[in-house]
């Protein structure tokens, strides 16, 4: 995983903003993802109400999740499924790497997986010796190039299928120069192919797991879960507690909404179920908490929880089609990765809510309803409270609030050449100011309303 | 019906003109209106940089300012956005609850409730409309891209009232324009580059003007106009409805 740790979000938004070029391609090609959406959703005149469905689904699941939990793991084992619990990411990657320690595997193939991710399982399984390879071409061209996905899910967004096709060139033969997307999807193909035949196991994600019935279910565009999985003796699938809908006849809900928003197709090319297993092959399903419970029980962000990974709100987010994934430094980047990281470190992403205008789009096409929006601006107050703001901004802050309490300061100041903006944003009009970097300084007007007003009073009576 | 005047402190400072023209228009419509003279700030700039817990002093000094009026009206979307959703105190919280139920951004005001049917404004020029996030999301003055709906927009069809203007459409009808507060100088690479963006397509639309019923977006778009030495202008939708106003 390439190191972009210690940096900001606006310092890692700054060097994104070097090359304005690629900074437009970025923003269009999420841009067009978000109208195909857009698209898609206009078809369905019960979209609102779809929204409405699964979030109060979800709304459901988070108020006895523990009930389905068990339920599901009950109906898992009577269904021949071996099942884990994970306190968090450490124990998760010691399970995963048991279970293959046990059967001698040092190789396993992988599909997508953000939980994965979030528990960096790629790098600790390479410490302990183990070969994993990225079955999602996305996932794989960032794995080749050692980078973390930047978005969850077009993990590499961010390239070019030039860059594509000097990794493929690199790492996996093919001709110098070839950026032809077909061919590039062969070489891939060919590539992937010798592996799902030769790993013995597979991991993969978990998209919905069915309390009812104990089955689970992956979607993939590119069939590589199935390959993956089908080919392996052991399948270990890896969980968060939050994946849990109550019953199979809610699954439609959510498929519907799920890729729509995604990528503006009716439905993923694969929704495949996973119940029980082969003969002669296993299913493991690892549950894994990782700070979700925490989350749970803060009551303004709980919400963040009914998330179904769709990534309609990274596309949408002005900041982010400017800013790219891996300014986040985070492995769920966007919107909603910005409420649920700092519930996992809240020092570390202290600048993440910061990251957004709160301009609300993202509430707006998030398919289950979450208002990431809100929940932005209440990390904000949480983050200054733990004393995780600049010292300089809370003495401006302190400064403006004395300012604006009094309208007596305030007058004076703002005769006084409008010094009370000396405490606002667009502050100082030399070099040094953020705003004057790009931008032109109001100008100053002979009086305010408030002196015009008077005035006009003054010769009315 | 007695109508408080809320005039944002950048606006008092530094936009006097859409305030007047605020007040002109509604004093042209009928309205009786008061400007309670202590006001200040909404407190907004302080709460959403995480400093909500330091605006007790301005709550408390809107809410002597404006209790009392049938109604609050305010040129900006994003400060009538702030009273409505964080305007508490623990002291006054029952004329703090009157207070958010009575606060009126400037187009829903006229018509949701002066239910403005006509106008003698006459304002010949294209202009592109800025919805603000705040007003359009938060408020719903306007319907929103991303929800299934019908359309409508109440600063459209005020400005649909004005003879001689011409809107001109967008390519992207409500994306932000990275003013965002403090967000504008925290992180100046992305808002600088979002207010360029935002910009560039009003101008790609032939637009003279570009207006909107917030001037913290105005602002921040002027500012990166100017530095362009654009021609095109910021303009107040207030000012353009008070234009040439018989
Ligand atoms: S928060 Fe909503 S829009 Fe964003 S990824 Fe999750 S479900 Fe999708």
């Amino acid at each position: 995983m390439s190191n972009v740790t210690g940096k900001t979000h606006p310092q890692l938004a700054a060097i994104f903003n070097q090359d304005e070029p690629r900074v437009d391609w970025h923003d269009e090609t999420l841009w067009w993802v978000r109208q195909k959406r857009d698209i898609q959703a206009h078809k369905l005149p019960e979209w609102e109400l779809l929204r409405e469905t699964a979030s109060q689904i979800k709304n459901n699941v988070l108020s006895n999740l523990s009930t389905y939990l068990e339920q599901f793991e009950a109906n898992a084992i009577n269904n021949g499924v071996i099942v884990h619990w994970a306190a968090d990411a450490e124990e998760h990657n010691k399970i995963v790497h048991q279970l293959l320690q046990e059967r001698g595997i040092n190789r396993m193939v992988k599909s997508k997986s953000m939980l994965t991710e979030e528990c960096h399982l790629n790098e600790y399984l390479k410490e302990q010796g183990i070969d994993v390879i990225d079955s999602d071409l996305g996932e794989r061209i960032v794995q080749l190039a050692n980078e973390p996905p930047s978005h969850i899910v077009l993990p590499c967004i961010h390239k070019k299928k030039e860059e594509i096709g000097d990794i493929f060139h690199e790492h996996l033969g093919s001709a110098k120069g070839e950026s032809d997307p077909k061919i590039l999807t062969e070489t891939a193909r060919q590539h992937l192919r010798e592996v799902f035949l030769t790993r013995r196991a597979a991991l993969t994600g978990v998209n919905f797991a069915i309390a009812e019935t104990g089955e689970f279910v992956i979607c993939t565009n590119e069939g590589n879960a199935d390959m993956g999985a089908h080919l392996a003796e052991i399948h270990i699938a890896s969980m968060g507690i939050e994946k849990i809908i109550p019953e199979r006849k809610h699954l439609g809900v959510f498929l519907r909404l799920l890729t729509r928003s995604a990528t503006g197709q009716p439905i993923t090319t694969y929704s495949s179920h996973f119940k029980r297993p082969q003969q002669g092959t296993a299913i493991h399903i690892i549950i894994v908490d990782n700070g979700r419970s925490i989350q749970l029980g803060r009551e303004d962000f709980r919400n963040s929880l009914k998330c179904i990974r769709c990534g309609a709100c990274m596309n949408t987010c002005p900041v982010y089609r400017k800013s790219g994934g891996h300014s986040y430094h985070t492995a769920v980047a966007g919107p909603i990765g910005s409420i649920l990281a700092p519930n996992l470190d809240m020092k570390k992403y202290a600048d993440l809510p910061f990251a957004s205008t709160l301009c609300g789009s993202c509430s707006n096409v998030c398919p289950v309803k979450i208002d990431i929006h809100n929940q932005l601006y209440k990390w904000r107050q949480v983050i200054v409270k733990e004393g995780y703001s600049p010292t300089a901004k809370t003495i401006a802050m302190k400064a403006m609030a004395f300012t604006l309490s009094s309208p007596g300061l305030y007058r004076s100041g703002g005769k006084m050449g409008r010094i009370v903006f000396k405490y606002a944003p667009f502050a100082v009009n030399n070099g040094l100011n953020p705003w004057y970097k790009h931008r032109e300084m109001p100008k100053t007007p002979e009086e305010s309303f408030g002196e015009w007003y008077s005035k006009r009073k003054e010769a009315k009576q | 019906m007695k109508v408080a005047l809320f005039v944002p402190c950048y606006v008092d400072q530094f936009y006097p003109k859409a305030a007047i023209a605020t007040l002109e228009l509604l004093e042209k419509l009928g309205v009786d209106v008061h400007y309670p003279k202590n006001q200040t700030c909404c407190g907004q700039p302080m709460a959403n940089s995480g400093y909500e817990h330091l605006t007790k002093g301005c709550n408390s000094l809107f809410i002597d300012n404006f209790s009392g009026y049938d109604y609050i009206v305010c040129p900006s979307g994003s400060c009538t956005l702030h009273i409505k959703e964080h305007l508490h105190s623990a002291e006054k919280e029952e004329q703090a609850t009157d207070i958010r139920k009575r606060v009126y951004e400037l187009t829903e005001f006229l018509v949701d409730v002066l239910n403005v049917k006509d106008l003698k404004a006459r304002f010949p020029y294209k202009v592109g409309l800025h919805q603000s996030c705040h007003g359009l999301r938060g408020l719903k003055i306007s319907q929103m891209s991303e929800l299934v709906a019908p359309a409508f927009s109440k600063p459209a069809q005020l400005l649909d009232m004005v003879q001689g203007l011409e809107l001109v459409p967008l390519t992207r009808q409500d994306d932000c324009c990275g003013f965002g507060g403090t967000f504008c100088v925290a992180e100046e690479a992305v808002s600088s580059k979002m207010g360029k963006d935002r910009v560039d397509d009003h101008i790609e639309h032939g637009a003279q003007y570009i207006t909107s019923a917030d001037l913290s977006c105005l602002m921040h778009m002027e500012g990166i106009l100017r530095r362009q030495k654009s021609d095109v202008k910021v303009i107040h939708v207030a000012e353009i409805l008070n234009h040439s106003h018989e």
